[in-house]
């Protein structure tokens, strides 16, 4: 996902001179795509992730469009005051990109997970969320933050995902606050954002060929959410489950449970998949971390199985 | 109106400000009211009549604190009515105690948590350079400030893309909110630490208007940001607020408003 986004910021550098790309040390060997082309509109602040939220802002005021890229607590959470007090409360055009979102980066421990950063983030005014579930998702988001003139968090796995959209149609009708399906069926309904979506699209795939079709929705952008869809679905359904690598609590779903509370007909519940208030401690790769906290399709499915009338 | 003028009158208009409205920091105010007064009679590009003019000098008051010494000196100066100056405080005004840029026109950014403006001005200077706009950039940071790690994350990178369109003033009366800042954490000596990260340093009285312009009007000749130690002293302009840490608190009534305003009125009078 993070080479998506470096194709797309060149593609608009090209264009767009006023667009500046900050780091807080990190992007070896992915962001020299960027700095290669565009020394002048690079700038690697060393590690301090707080002077680069603020110098962003800065930059930002006097017109330039800035993003900002480290791993995800680190451009998120070390510098949240300065997110809230000098990006949001000032309305100021800046992208913060995280990148490993919750295990993309396993076995190098609980430090590198990100898994408070929707919810912190979600909570700030003026703030847009995005989260990619693959690389043509990854596109069309990039596009949209460039064309927007507010803070925006791009929330980005690492690199090497594949595609989960079958073609680009996403990226050629991507509209910020609309989910995207990726299957349709009348048994049950899964919604998800992120990378841990293949985890999502894997279970789909499993319970068709135990003849269970299911609908599963991708939503790239958390904040606005697509609450017509979440209203529709849970008029339909009588549980949705819902996916993300994040803490259950104030993330992807507690958004998701927010619309519900405002629906007075007799609508589905919610199954959340997703850390359930707890630290990573255990040593693994993603996939590993997945199923340790039962997070993977295997248990997407048992939810599924579980609760099916 | 010369510095001095400006500068008295500016002490008069808080001091009825933070009495009105029973705010605080009337003494990080009266400290860097000098400074200010200086750099907006004879240093900084403004206009006036258009804010946003784009070859005006920034100022950013890093120091929100003393928001009604900068809300004052704009008022004096002409950005917007001084009747304004009546509401700072009060329920629906636009002058919060910590500094706001919402519809104040003068003010570039609002501050209040340390350690955020002086890293936004850095952003500005970087753009302004970028941009190849002449135009200056100016910090206002207390000493207690230096205690934030972003004050030096942000003096380092200043170094790194040599700013010398940048300047931080240090204003330093060696107090913070729980004491003496020798006892709650000692800063040592700035001017040599600063220096030592490739900055242009001076240190100077800074509430001795003839030192600020001459630091101000300093130039180099090399391509580093320069910083201003200024010695000040909090409280400066009312004897028995001067070095008192109680007046980064209290707002003066009764016997004291009436002290304050009688000693600053003599102050008047001596010019």
């Amino acid at each position: 996902m993070r080479n998506n986004l470096v194709e797309i910021i060149c593609q608009e550098s090209q264009k767009n001179k006023d667009i500046i790309f900050v780091t807080a040390d990190l992007g070896f060997n992915v962001l020299n795509a960027f700095y290669e082309k565009f020394p002048d509109q690079f700038i690697n602040v060393g590690i301090a992730e707080q002077n680069m939220t603020s110098v962003a802002a800065g930059l930002s005021l006097e017109g330039k469009k800035v993003f900002t890229y480290s791993i995800g607590s680190f451009s998120t959470l070390r510098c949240l005051e300065q997110i809230r007090n000098d990006i949001c409360y000032h309305n100021l055009d800046v992208k913060i990109v995280a990148l490993a979102a919750g295990f993309a980066y396993g076995a190098l421990g609980m430090s590198h997970h990100a898994t408070e950063d929707i919810a912190c983030m979600k909570v700030l005014p003026n703030m847009t969320i995005f989260s990619p579930c693959d690389p043509i998702e990854t596109r069309a988001v990039t596009r949209a933050a460039i064309q927007m003139k507010s803070p925006c968090y791009i929330r980005l796995g690492r690199g090497g995902e594949k595609n989960i959209h079958e073609n680009n149609e996403v990226e050629l009708n991507f509209v910020v606050g609309k989910a995207f399906p990726l299957s349709l069926g009348n048994d049950g309904c899964i919604f998800s954002t992120g990378a841990i979506t293949s985890e999502a699209q894997i279970a789909v795939k499993e319970l068709r060929k135990k003849g269970y079709h299911l609908s599963l929705y991708s939503f790239p952008t958390i904040k606005p959410l697509d609450e017509d869809l979440v209203k529709q679905c849970a008029l339909i359904y009588d549980f949705i489950i819902v996916v993300e690598e994040h803490q259950i609590n104030g993330g992807f779903a507690s958004s998701i449970a927010d619309v519900l509370s405002n629906i007075y007909e007799k609508h589905a519940t919610l199954k959340r998949i997703g850390m359930k208030d707890q630290y990573t401690s255990l040593v693994g790769d993603t996939n590993y971390l997945r199923q340790q906290y039962k997070m993977d399709a295997k248990e997407i499915i048992r939810v599924y199985m579980e609760n099916k009338i | 109106m010369n510095s001095q003028k400006l500068a008295l009158q500016v002490r008069k208009d808080v001091l009825e400000m933070i009495h009105r409205s029973h705010a605080s920091h009337i003494g990080s105010a009266f400290s860097v009211i000098d400074i200010l007064a200086v750099l907006y009679t004879y240093i900084l590009k403004y206009d006036t009549t258009n804010f946003k003019w784009k070859d005006r000098d920034r100022l950013i008051l890093s120091k929100g604190h003393a928001g009604s010494a900068l809300y004052a000196i704009l008022a004096e100066i002409g950005f917007f009515n001084k009747s304004e100056l009546d509401t700072y405080y009060m329920n629906g005004s636009k002058l919060s105690g910590h500094i706001s840029h919402k519809n104040v026109p003068g003010v570039e950014f609002s501050t209040g948590s340390l350690g955020h403006g002086v890293c936004v001005a850095t952003g500005i200077a970087l753009a302004l350079k970028k941009n190849q706009n002449k135009a200056r950039v100016f910090a206002i940071v207390g000493d207690g400030e230096t205690n934030e790690g972003s004050f030096w994350e942000t003096i380092l990178l200043a170094n790194q893309y040599n700013l010398d369109n940048f300047f931080i003033i240090i204003d330093r009366n060696h107090m913070q909110a729980m004491g003496d800042i020798s006892q709650v954490l000692e800063t040592g000596n700035l001017d040599e630490k600063i220096k030592s990260f490739g900055w242009n340093t001076l240190t100077i009285n800074g509430n001795d208007h003839k030192e600020l312009l001459a630091a101000f009007k300093t130039n180099f000749c090399n391509c580093k940001p320069t910083c201003i130690i200024a010695n000040t002293i909090k409280g400066k302009g009312v004897s028995f607020m001067e070095n008192q840490l109680l007046w980064h608190y209290r707002d003066p009534q009764g016997e004291f408003y009436e002290k304050a305003k009688n000693e600053l009125e003599c102050l008047d009078n001596a010019k």
